[in-house]
């Protein structure tokens, strides 16, 4: 009998693996949009489980994934990633760019039936500075000078230097002062039982398991169509696919393979649309410019004209994503389309690197210059395949000029510690996220590369400095934009990083929902808009 | 006895204390800190922010004086708060978990003895057959069979294939409102594949541990007296064999409690549940020092109990041990 048993167990292993039959390759459907209705829950999954829900303490995704359903800011991005007003119904800059005075909305209630007013944007600031609170949220409140209230729905901001970041500084998340002021934030409840202003409401958090959110039907925007948002834990990513393709979850992003390879067959797009359209973040290689071997301009130009971009994308990224020229995201008002970096040119590289002085004198493959060999080793982080890949293809293409790159793999942790913080490091692959501000003074200021902070890599430019500085000293948008597309240019001649890719975001979403608008601030911006009609709808009240 | 059960509880706390010093040590020692974890790479931190951040968790003091804090306030049974942004303390956050992992173990080493158990003897008996080298074949297979692995592909045929059972979690959506025996149901319906992946994974050593066992039993002299005197091959094996036979098992047992609070991170992570493996996993990459202790002195104060317990278990068996040799 065990023996059969066995013997089945092997075979339906087999049958598993070898003869699992592909689906059949199919066309996206067109669907009618049918009527909006309410009801009906989306299911989401999360890689790792909110810890806080007070946003202001929270510094990981997952926290403010949940959050964003919860609470307002004063202003935020629209889908086409211009501020507009939020909570706040209006505001003006005064004309020296001092102050800058908000008109609150009026008749916005909180979730527990109290009224919204400036009292609890007071008290949001003041609790954001206050050295007691735990935040890594302060430092763009700090540049204010006062905050005033002179009615309940008015709030001035007065700051000592004009600062265009400050704006959208304003979007965090409002807390309710009536139910905090006078209690130490880091032990109340409201960590786990929230209340704001939001579309949706916590019902109810089961610990490790899932957190379901329902409508708020006082939401000041109108009700959001669908009735509930129930966001699953799920650590493991195989696991979630699988969830998604058993439709256990109904919204997921997917990867390159999974877009390209895995999710094509008819009855994937059957019950499914897929979206793409850019991240906001991009993946460089980023020099050490202390080192002397990549303190020569010569040197940084010939690495990028030896690196091949547009292979990465297609290897790496199975063609889902677009080469980065700079430090933004194509298609936003910050990003200059005219740049021109060194493009992919083997021959040209050999040739600035013999100009430097790199040759093979003794013939042995790789370039080098009195007596050593041009060599160096570039750092990843563990667990981004995507950028273990894209080293191991420049490595390819850096051996074919002479150069000889090793790769390096560091757990996070250690690779913070022990490389980026003491600068023992000759190159790294890592990626930043943009935010929807194009300030970059934190990453590109020659005053940001002491111990801890983010110009690692000691890049200093005088006039990088004092564009960076103009940029962010005013509010008039084609100043700004004239800044940062001279940056692009600079940067782009200097080549401190190669600035390799920016992927594509790749969500997918069960084909019931309808609504979904794509735009250049990707698919959520109008949640509350998204429904499934009547008849459609999976999930019972 | 009384001397010896005594000797053997003081023994407990020095090396407790042993264990809490090395382990307090050694995840001080992990490069990053609670607070690099939470704000590295952040462009918005400042090292005013950083400081800040690190007063609030007492990590600004030398380690010698956070040991003592902490071993005070452990001597008061009290665990401390999580550097988790939750800042929660630590006791609720185990409370929360302890029932799920404990239940599942619980039900898996039942599943575990209740197959290898069998599969041990009924080996023993038809020792060097077919059926012997099947079985073996089987729990090998089991053993040799990465968990994640197996735990996809039957994922992949019962959830996506054949849709026959629920993928990952514990309950379904709305499973809430249902009657209490449709609830069991379906929380037994999710617990298939888990449990069944647990099982077939461990059922290799135990099983061949009561082979072994069993086979130096059947050899005994005792054993061919029973024969002798006419007794059916049934008695003979489940009575006289089986009882003999089990004695070290009932050992193993005592081993198996700390792993009952322990939890396998893989196999949590894989099926999404909510227990101790994954808690301790994720407080481990935070670096949430308060959390990380507070479930390692649990679980070696359970190995520790575990162990005196099966020590005890052996005396009260075995009457060599009891009353002191020879």
């Amino acid at each position: 009998m065990s023996v059969r048993l066995v013997r089945l167990l092997l075979c339906s292993l087999l049958l598993l693996s070898g003869c699992n039959q592909p689906d059949p390759p199919g066309i996206p459907r067109q669907r009618s949009a049918g009527i909006p209705a309410t009801g009906d829950t989306l299911v989401t999954g999360s890689i790792g489980e909110a810890s806080t829900l007070i946003p202001l303490l929270a510094s990981d995704a997952a926290s403010h994934s949940i959050a964003g359903y919860i609470y307002n800011g004063l202003v935020k991005y629209d889908k086409e990633l211009n501020l507009v007003g939020d909570l706040a119904r209006s505001w003006e800059v005064s004309p020296d760019g001092l102050v800058i005075t908000f008109h609150l909305r009026q008749g916005v209630k909180w979730q527990d039936g109290h009224e919204f007013t400036g009292r609890d944007v007071l008290y949001t600031y003041g609790v954001t500075i206050d050295p007691k609170t735990p935040t890594s949220y302060a430092e763009d409140f700090k540049q204010v000078k006062k905050v005033e209230c002179p009615d309940p729905y008015t709030v001035r901001v007065t700051y000592d230097h004009p600062f265009a970041p400050a704006l959208a500084s304003w979007g965090s998340s409002i807390l309710p002062a009536h139910l905090l002021e006078g209690k130490d934030i880091t032990r109340t409840d409201l960590a786990r039982r929230p209340v704001g202003t939001g579309p949706y409401r916590l019902k109810e958090w089961v610990a490790g398991q899932q957190i379901t959110l329902e409508s708020f039907d006082g939401y000041f925007e109108g009700r959001p169509y669908l009735d509930r948002v129930v966001d699953r834990l799920i650590p493991d990513s195989s696991t979630m696919y699988l969830e998604l393709k058993a439709g256990g979850i109904d919204m997921m992003n997917l990867t390159p393979v999974q877009y390209q390879r895995q999710t094509v067959g008819a009855s994937f797009l059957e019950h499914f649309n897929k979206y793409r359209y850019p991240a906001s973040s991009y993946v460089y290689m980023g020099y050490n410019l202390r080192n002397p071997l990549f303190s020569d301009l010569r040197v940084r130009r010939a690495l990028t004209h030896a690196i091949n971009k547009e292979e990465l994308i297609q290897g790496v990224l199975l063609g889902m994503g677009q080469t980065a020229k700079g430090p933004y995201k194509p298609g936003t008002w910050a990003w200059n389309p005219h740049i021109i970096d060194p493009a992919y040119d083997p021959a040209e590289a050999r040739r600035l690197l013999a100009q430097a002085g790199w040759r093979d004198t003794d013939g042995d493959g790789i370039l080098d210059k009195g007596g050593k060999p041009f060599q160096f080793t570039v750092l990843t982080n563990q667990g981004n395949a995507e950028r273990l890949k894209s080293a191991q293809i420049i490595q390819q293409r850096l051996r074919s000029v002479g150069i000889d790159m090793k790769i390096r793999v560091i757990e996070w942790a250690s690779f913070i510690t022990h490389f980026i913080d003491t600068r023992n490091f000759e190159a790294v692959i890592l990626g930043w996220t943009l935010g929807q501000d194009p300030d970059i003074f934190d990453v590109w200021h020659s005053s940001k590369s002491g111990k801890k902070e983010l110009n690692f890599i000691g890049y200093k430019n005088e006039e990088v400095d004092r564009l960076i500085v103009a940029g962010r000293g005013t509010f008039d948008q084609k100043e700004r934009q004239r800044c940062y597309w001279r940056i692009q240019e600079i940067l782009a001649q200097e080549q401190p990083y190669t600035f390799l890719y920016v992927p594509d975001a790749l969500p997918t979403v069960s084909a019931r929902v309808r609504g979904i608008v794509p735009a250049p601030a990707g698919i959520s911006y109008d949640f509350i808009r998204w429904y499934v009609p009547k008849k459609e709808q999976r999930y019972a009240q | 006895m009384a001397a010896y059960l005594l000797k053997r509880i003081a023994m407990l706390f020095p090396l407790l204390l042993g264990i809490t010093l090395i382990t307090f040590t050694v995840i001080h020692l992990a490069p990053g800190e609670p607070v690099e974890m939470q704000t590295a790479m952040s462009p918005k931190i400042t090292a005013e922010t950083r400081q800040r951040l690190r007063e609030f968790y007492g990590l600004d003091k030398p380690l010698h004086v956070q040991y003592g804090l902490w071993l005070g306030r452990i001597a008061r049974l009290d665990f401390g708060r999580s550097f988790a942004p939750d800042n929660r303390p630590v006791m609720d956050k185990i409370r929360e978990r302890i029932p799920v992992t404990l239940s599942l173990n619980l039900i898996a080493l039942v599943l575990e003895f209740g197959l290898a158990l069998p599969i041990g003897i009924l080996a023993a008996v038809r020792r060097s057959t077919l059926l012997d080298k099947g079985l073996t074949l089987f729990v090998f297979l089991g053993f040799a069979m990465p968990t994640f692995w197996l735990a996809l592909l039957l994922m992949y045929l019962f959830g996506v294939k054949l849709e026959w059972l629920p993928i990952s979690g514990l309950h379904s959506l709305g499973s809430e409102r249902l009657a209490p025996f449709p609830w069991l149901l379906d929380l037994a319906r999710h617990l298939i594949l888990p449990l069944g992946v647990a099982s077939f994974g461990s059922l290799a050593g135990l099983s061949r541990y009561m082979r072994s066992t069993m086979l130096e039993v059947i050899g005994q002299d005792y054993i061919t007296t029973a024969r002798a005197k006419g007794l059916s091959e049934r008695t003979v094996i489940l009575k006289h064999a089986l009882r003999n036979a089990l004695l070290p098992i009932i050992t193993l047992l005592g081993f198996s409690l700390p792993g009952l609070i322990g939890g396998s991170v893989i196999f949590e992570t894989i099926f999404a549940i909510p227990g101790m493996g994954q808690l301790f996993f994720m407080g481990v990459m935070a670096r949430d020092y308060p959390l990380v202790m507070g479930i390692l002195v649990i679980g070696a104060g359970l190995t520790l109990v575990g162990n005196l317990l099966a020590d005890l278990c052996y005396a009260l068996a075995d009457p060599r041990i009891r009353h002191g040799g020879g």
